[in-house]
């Protein structure tokens, strides 16, 4: 036992004494929850509109005035003919073109279909088909508001919408909580291996080898201090997410801490295991970073597992992180509780138990 | 009570098809100052390593402190004290943090290990370093700091590992001294050196070649047999007939 504690003390005064580091543990989760969500947003705006009009009626003038008034649409230019505004998107300066035939608002009046043509730059698909669905609905209010009266049940009368979870639609509140898991990816998941790699490198580890501690209390020694870190760091980022952000779990706080705390096991013993079987810190940077690039693109963070293709998504079950997108996600932004959440919680711990049994085991004192 | 402490039996370790350690055997009495000669390469850490339960031997048997090296490991490791050729305290703890920290590592309690510090402290003449960062000293009292660090559990044997490359003669005097003083008190020191004065100031003497042992008596043996003025004179004889490289 007390051969535990001057290991575990030795750890921390190691962590405390090392000024970068420790400055880096609360430095880092800060700015990362203060700049990368402000960055991290696929929330399109300001959609650049370039309108060929050949109707030149006032039902086109209302409808080119109700695009003006919308906050996420620009008016790159009116232009006489689809070739001129064809110009502006090849030239970058209009992502969408909208042009409104001759003659559409006496079709209009007859009951005729005069149909007006959408045309967007899906280079950066996203903004593309983010920027078509912001003109539909422009134009399409625009027309009601010109039918107003006529009787007929207009669009937004017939279906209703309603976000559920996240009401406005923030993708910041998606975010969070991946940036948050990404945190303890970098921190919990590099840390570990890099001190006892760091220990190889300088030969300590053989002068611990050399005495009968076991290899279990070793391997916990280099796993509780970076629990502790990564719990601090969780602390920061939320309380950062809250104040700055607005964002507070829907779930239990409690739900947040026990998924974290199974995850920085995880993440710690993998990384753990990684350290002991490399001998230098390039190596254990290079492996430790190929899974992390897993880890970040293939859980669920950037990308919804659900629209991976079913090969990957069977494979995303074998990913830790997976687990615990799930959890904070769902706790964060729908308020599920641990029992709807069982599954995962249990994954997690069978991850956290078989990394860390391996990482003990994988470390040898005689080779 | 001139009992052994160390026997090694045909010991070998291979790495692929590089034989580091071939066959040897050899004893060692408890209170001896062993002299573990031999070149860079010779294999001289490679076998001391094997003692020292960091290591499997390829084949051979051997007891140290009583336990089998090669299924006995962790048990030899509450017996023994272990200076590598590498400094290894930790440079970010102090003096007294790293005394503290590898003497509760034996399992000695704080009571014992305040009193174990102070004692060894003062044998260093080093009280007033008591709070300094290892990394700070330079390295002759690292040096000394090593080697009573690794004995102050009490081991039954202390292995070291070149303790005084690259330390200036006067501070590898005092080293000797200390192992001396250890020895005195009945400790076994096993020790790997370079410098030939120093195998003069040991009870017996190996010298190891390409992996085995080609000598091992008293330096005054030794010299008798190989009719030398000096241990370095018998170790040029034998080291000349060395084939490995450095």
């Amino acid at each position: 036992m007390r051969a535990f504690i001057v290991l575990l003390q030795k750890e921390f005064i190691q962590i405390g004494r090392n000024v970068f580091l420790s400055r880096l543990i609360v430095a880092f989760p800060v700015l990362v929850m203060l700049i990368m969500p402000l960055t991290m947003t696929m929330d399109v705006r300001n959609v650049n509109v370039a309108v060929a009009d050949a109707d030149r009626s006032p039902v086109s003038n209302r409808m080119i005035s109700h695009m003006e008034a919308s906050e996420r649409i620009t008016l790159a230019g009116q232009c006489g003919s689809f070739a001129e505004a064809m110009k502006l998107l090849e030239d970058g300066a209009a992502d969408i073109i909208v042009e409104i035939p001759s003659g559409f608002e006496r079709g209009l009046a007859k009951g005729e279909r005069h149909k007006i043509s959408i045309t967007a730059n899906a280079v950066n698909a996203i903004k593309g088909s983010m920027g078509v669905q912001y003109l539909m609905q422009s134009i399409s209010s625009a027309l009601e508001e010109i039918r107003e009266g006529d009787g007929t049940a207009s669009v937004s009368d017939l279906v209703s919408v309603q976000n559920r979870f996240n009401p406005t639609l923030n993708y910041r509140h998606y975010m969070i909580p991946a940036l948050m898991i990404m945190l303890f990816i970098l921190i919990c998941g590099f840390l570990p291996s890099l001190s006892i790699v760091g220990e190889k490198e300088s030969g300590t580890i053989e002068q611990i080898n050399v005495t009968p501690v076991s290899r279990r209390a070793f391997t916990l020694s280099k796993l509780i201090p970076y629990w502790f870190i990564g719990l601090f760091v969780l602390s920061i980022a939320m309380l950062v997410a809250r104040l700055v952000y607005g964002l507070a779990p829907a779930g239990s706080i409690g739900a947040v801490y026990l998924g974290a705390l199974l995850f920085i096991l995880t993440i710690s013993g993998f990384s753990l295991t990684v350290a002991n079987f490399s001998d230098t810190m390039q190596q254990t940077v290079f492996v430790m970073f190929f899974f992390i690039m897993i880890f970040i693109l293939m859980s669920g963070l950037l990308t919804p597992v659900d629209s991976m293709p079913q090969w990957a998504q069977t494979f995303t079950l074998v990913l830790p992180p997976r687990y615990f997108v799930d959890i904070l996600r769902s706790v964060y932004l729908k308020g599920a509780s641990v029992c709807e959440l069982w599954t995962s919680y249990a994954a997690l711990g069978g991850f956290a138990l078989l990394f860390n049994i391996l990482a003990a085991l994988t470390y040898r004192k005689q080779a | 009570m001139k009992d052994t402490v160390i026997s090694v039996h045909e010991l070998t370790k291979r790495f692929g098809r590089f034989t580091a350690v071939d066959r040897i055997s050899f004893e060692v009495k408890r209170g001896e100052i062993f002299g573990f000669l031999g070149a860079n390469g010779a294999g001289k850490t490679t076998a001391m390593r094997m003692l020292c339960g960091l290591s499997y031997p390829t084949s051979g048997r051997g007891t140290v402190a009583g336990f089998d090296i090669r299924s006995e490991g962790e048990r030899i490791k509450r017996h023994i004290g272990y200076m590598s050729q590498r400094f290894s305290l930790y440079n970010e703890l102090t003096v007294f943090e790293n005394m503290n920290f590898f003497a509760g590592i034996y399992g000695l309690s704080r009571q014992e290990t305040a009193r174990r510090a102070g004692e060894l402290l003062e044998r260093l003449d080093f009280a007033s370093e008591r709070n300094t960062l290892v990394g700070a000293l330079p390295l002759g009292w690292k040096q000394k700091l090593s080697f009573v660090i690794a004995s102050i559990h009490r081991p039954e044997v202390v292995f070291l590992d070149e303790p005084t490359g690259g330390v200036d003669p006067l501070t590898r005097r005092q080293f000797w001294e200390m192992i001396y003083e250890e020895a005195d008190k009945g400790t076994t020191i096993f020790v790997t050196t370079h410098y030939m004065d120093e195998a003069e100031y040991c009870s017996r003497v190996s010298i190891m070649v390409d992996g085995r042992i080609k000598a091992l008596d008293t330096p005054e043996e030794l010299k008798k047999g190989f009719k030398a003025g000096s241990m370095d004179e018998v170790f040029g004889m034998l080291a000349r007939q060395a084939r490995r490289g450095e």
